[in-house]
């Protein structure tokens, strides 16, 4: 018998499916790819089903519930097996535990719904998984750099990852978090409300990249890639010189640069 | 009996509503522009929306069960609604009981008819009101003067917008929109057409406007011989209907005149006294932020030698009960009118309460309207989808009604009747197509790898201004260009091999 | 049909799907809420409201009523039926005062000439810093305690209770008989212009608290 080499490491023992979302998968693949090494660096072993495709949030939230069922049936089936489905966004995460099973039940699918709930209840944010799963806050990231971090709206308020991610950012390595003020408010891209009240969203991501370059940091690190385009795509555009970060890529940043 | 009151240079006896809220309302996103473009109002509602969630925040931190008094107040709502033809019945005969003259009223029509009929039949030609939110919801005021008597708003905030030709914007602050330098100008413009003028060198702080509004209305409370209410709550054991305000002008309206009229909505019931136990917490705290709101007032029936002698009630439907009829849908008449939802909004305080075309603007407005006048109407199709369901709103709401839920339920009522009407359109083609597509990795595999394609062929690395629609999101946006891999072959080159 | 059968049958075609019974409510009403000194914290709650809140042993309580309503500037004022005796005169024989009693004929414009009026109460809301009058003897009607621009109200230690279910609680009964019930939690105030509390718009302008130890 031999030892495996992840003995001793948090996430021992564990298989993580990884849900790359399908967001991440074509426009952030960096994402997906430090939640890989984060998640082996922890001595997880990851896997990637190819199956999966998308979690139909914006079906559902754009009220095509018929349509976001493909969406329903595909995750469940993908994932139905594994004992953790890891994903990066709160959003993504959210919408499988939040919605799932009642656009199975909407169908009238009761098997589906059952499904789709015992999956869920296995499903987690990164932000959490770390923290409340394997009990981590320090993943032995290093990250010198200003950054401030905008709680995106369904990673406090859909997925509750409550202040998980706080947690694994002070304890980063040579990070200065910044306070960001009115935090708590969303930056208005709500998916497809940006193109239906495109006047509004622009007034509230104006707003939310005002208050983040205030900030004076390097970088806005969020839990979703999209809220994290929308805000960053007005200080591109104001020549705000502030990168995007997904907190996945700060924690998967080490003193030796990033692994994976 | 009273003589009418003077006719305005309109030939009106009250101030007409302004021309743009007779038109049927414009659908959200052109209204939310005329909100977004006007700088005044939304530094005001910035300001004002600033205040109030702040006050709310610190007195709800006070309450250390406040979780469990939600819970409650959801639990009582929703048993309540779940009987509701037998807690109308008990509050029918309990308000018989004791004096009042029950009336039932289907729609808003009905109401008013109702309404108008028993102010004739006092003799009187006006009427004062306590603020209420079911008395514009039927266009009471309108169906008044039309028939020739004056309805005198009495709430600072409702005068101020009746005055100001204006439409209420707040459920709670129906003139959050107005700041005080406005409404000194629509003091000193406006008051002494309709009664006693505003006093000379008005000031616009707010303790002498205050003070303004005091004086302007003292007449006519003295005089008035018929008031008009709603009610927060009416509870269906003993008949006891229940005002919460602040200045006092509901106390002289439920107190001063002979003939007292309250119009109810059917959902406002709750079963016993001990229950305003758990709703005179949640109301005050969640409304004005404050501990208790400065009075509140409870009546039942006409009590002998004092307060008005004649006291009706009139129970209105106007829609409820489509909401009742929805499983979902009903979570919405938990609503108890806090606004809350609305101060918490970020929608809501870019645009103001105008752009939602009801008079219950916000999110709530947003699920409430197309509950109760369904999905016809353009305004009724896209308020669901006025809301980047941050779900703010849901948290705070002190009935726990999961109003970001309800939104995406109305979205899809909105899109079943499209594609019931309209088959052939962009949006439902798109959605088919993306739907397709998710149903198959392979599928999306063969849109990734187009993707990254054109991230290799193509020379830039950000995409700035687009022409329309994109520039729906490039006017103030760029964009990153696609990457060269997406994760799934960089997936398959580093691990799958590797495996 | 009648407009209520209409709505009635609307209500019972819409909870047709509604299936019996109710679970139960997970609440227990009347609790009181647990605080070290109810009395102190109802002093210190209706203070916030910018009330004037004054503590004397009822022996004290006819000179300090007096020396309340001289502090406001009042001239006229009003008693209500039922007011204890001993007060009355108290505040007769003060002499700079008109005193009215109220025999229920007084006008609303009649009660617009009266600066004050001085009224008992049935409970105190210590977390809140409301009273509550249920209008019997000592309390007056409702316009008695509201057209008066000062309202000197008494309100016995032994009646303030913790919170809002201990208050309802103790107010059913009078609620159930019919009585009207007024709960003040400060002086008339509004937040409609900008939000910015102001005291004082219809009612009282001035709340002045008396509360006597038993």
């Amino acid at each position: 018998m031999t030892s495996e080499p992840s003995a001793g490491l948090p996430g021992a023992g564990k298989t993580v499916a990884l849900f790359a979302t399908c967001a991440n998968d074509v426009m952030f693949p960096g994402t997906p790819r430090a939640v890989v090494s984060i998640l082996e660096r922890l001595g997880c072993r990851v896997e990637f089903p190819p199956e999966q495709t998308c979690c139909g949030q914006v079906f559902t939230n754009t009220g095509y519930y018929p349509e976001a069922l493909p969406s329903v049936r595909t995750y469940a089936k993908a994932f139905g097996d594994y004992d953790y489905v890891v994903g990066p966004s709160g959003s993504c995460i959210g919408a499988v535990r939040h919605q799932h099973a009642m656009l199975a039940e909407e169908a009238g699918d009761l098997g589906l719904a059952a499904e789709s709930r015992a999956v869920a209840a296995r499903t987690y944010d990164i932000s959490e998984f770390l923290v409340n799963v394997l009990g981590v806050t320090d993943v032995g990231a290093y990250f010198p750099h200003r950054v401030t971090y905008h709680p995106t709206c369904h990673s406090v308020r859909v997925a509750r990852v409550g202040d998980a991610p706080y947690q694994l950012l002070r304890a980063v390595r040579g990070i200065q978090l910044l306070e960001l003020e009115f935090a708590d408010q969303c930056c208005g891209f709500g998916g497809t409300f940006s193109l239906k009240n495109p006047d509004v969203s622009r007034a509230m991501v104006n707003d939310k990249a005002r208050h983040v370059m205030d900030t004076g940091a390097e970088y806005l690190v969020t839990g979703d890639n999209l809220c994290a385009l929308n805000i960053s795509g007005v200080i591109h555009r104001n020549r705000g010189g502030i990168r995007p970060i997904h907190l996945a890529e700060i924690l998967a940043h080490t003193e030796q640069g990033v692994s994976a | 009996m009273s003589t009418q009151p003077p006719r305005d240079r309109d030939g009106r006896l009250t101030p007409s509503p302004p021309e743009w809220s007779t038109r049927p309302a414009l659908p959200f996103p052109e209204a939310a522009r005329k909100g977004l473009e006007n700088e005044v109002q939304r530094a005001n509602l910035r300001h004002a929306t600033g205040t109030i969630r702040t006050k709310r925040a610190n007195v709800v931190a006070e309450v250390p069960h406040w979780e469990q008094l939600r819970s409650a107040g959801e639990a009582i709502k929703n048993r309540t609604l779940r009987h509701l033809d037998q807690h109308l019945e008990t509050l029918e005969a309990s308000l018989t009981r004791a004096g009042a003259t029950v009336h039932w009223a289907a729609d808003a029509a009905e109401a008013n008819r109702i309404i108008v009929d028993l102010v004739r039949a006092t003799g009187e030609h006006e009427v004062t009101k306590v603020k209420s939110m079911v008395t514009q919801e039927i266009g009471m005021n309108e169906a008044l003067e039309e028939a020739g008597i004056a309805a005198w708003e009495t709430d600072l905030a409702e005068l101020i917008v009746q005055l100001g030709h204006d439409f209420p914007s707040h459920i709670l602050v129906p003139a959050i929109h107005r700041n005080r330098g406005e409404i000194r100008e629509i003091f000193r413009e406006e008051m002494g057409t309709y009664g006693t003028p505003a006093p000379e060198g008005l000031s616009e702080e707010p303790v002498d406007l205050a003070g303004a509004a005091r004086t302007h209305l003292r007449n006519k409370f003295l005089r008035t011989k018929v008031a008009i209410s709603g009610a927060n709550f009416a509870v269906a054991e003993t008949g006891t209907l229940v005002v919460v305000e602040s200045e006092g002008n509901g106390r002289m309206n439920l107190t001063l005149p002979e003939t007292l009229i309250s119009v109810v909505g059917i959902e406002k019931v709750l079963p016993t006294v001990e229950d305003l136990e758990v709703f005179l917490q949640l109301l005050p705290r969640s409304s004005t932020g404050e501990r208790m709101n400065p009075y509140t007032s409870l009546w039942t029936g006409p009590h002998e030698g004092d307060g008005p002698q004649d006291v009706h009630v009139v129970l209105l439907d106007n829609g409820r009960t489509n909401a009742l009829a929805d499983p979902k849908g009903r979570e919405a008449l938990r609503c108890i009118r806090c606004s809350a939802c609305l101060n918490i909004c970020p929608v809501y305080e870019r645009v103001g309460g105008h752009a939602y075309g009801s008079v219950y603007p916000g999110p709530i407005g947003a699920i409430l309207n197309p509950q109760l006048r369904g999905v016809g109407s353009a305004i009724d199709k896209s308020l669901p989808f006025a809301s980047t369901l941050c779900g703010a709103c849901t948290d705070v709401c002190p009935v726990k009604i999961p109003i970001a839920d309800l939104l995406v339920h109305e979205r899809h009522r909105v899109v079943e009747e499209k594609k019931r009407h309209q088959a052939n359109q962009f949006e439902p083609a798109m959605m088919r197509a993306a739907s397709w597509v998710m149903a198959d990795h392979h599928r999306l595999e063969a849109a990734g790898r187009a993707s990254s394609l054109a991230g290799k062929l193509l020379p830039i690395r950000t995409i700035g201004p687009l022409p329309p629609p994109l520039s729906r999101w490039t006017q103030n946006r760029d964009v990153p260009m696609v990457p060269e891999q997406t994760f799934r072959q960089w997936w398959k080159e580093n691990r799958d091999e590797r495996a | 049909m009648s407009a209520r059968d209409v709505v009635l049958g609307r209500v019972r075609a819409a909870i047709a799907d509604v299936p019996e019974p109710d679970g139960p409510v997970d609440w227990t009403y009347g609790r009181a809420t647990g605080m070290p000194d109810v009395v102190g914290r109802f002093v210190e709650r209706v203070e916030d409201y910018r009330a004037t809140v004054v503590r004397c042993a009822s022996g004290d309580l006819p000179s300090e009523v007096v020396r309340a309503l001289g502090s406001t500037g009042a001239r006229r004022v009003v008693l209500p039926t039922g007011t204890d005796e001993r007060l009355h005169r108290a505040i007769r024989e003060a002499g700079e005062l008109s005193v009215v009693v109220d025999d229920g004929s007084l006008t609303a414009a009649d009660l617009d000439a009266i600066d004050a009026v001085v009224t008992t109460s049935v409970v105190g809301i210590a977390e809140t810093g409301t009273i509550v009058l249920d209008h019997g003897p000592g309390q007056g009607r409702r316009a008695l305690s509201l057209v008066p621009d000062r309202h000197v109200c008494l309100v016995r230690a032994g009646d303030v209770v913790s919170d809002v279910p201990e208050a309802v609680a103790a107010l059913a009964p009078a609620v159930r008989a019919g009585s009207p019930l007024t709960w003040i939690s400060g002086p008339s105030a509004t937040s409609d212009i900008e939000l910015s509390r102001v005291e004082g718009v219809h009612g009282p302008r001035t709340l002045w608290v008396v509360v006597v130890d038993d």
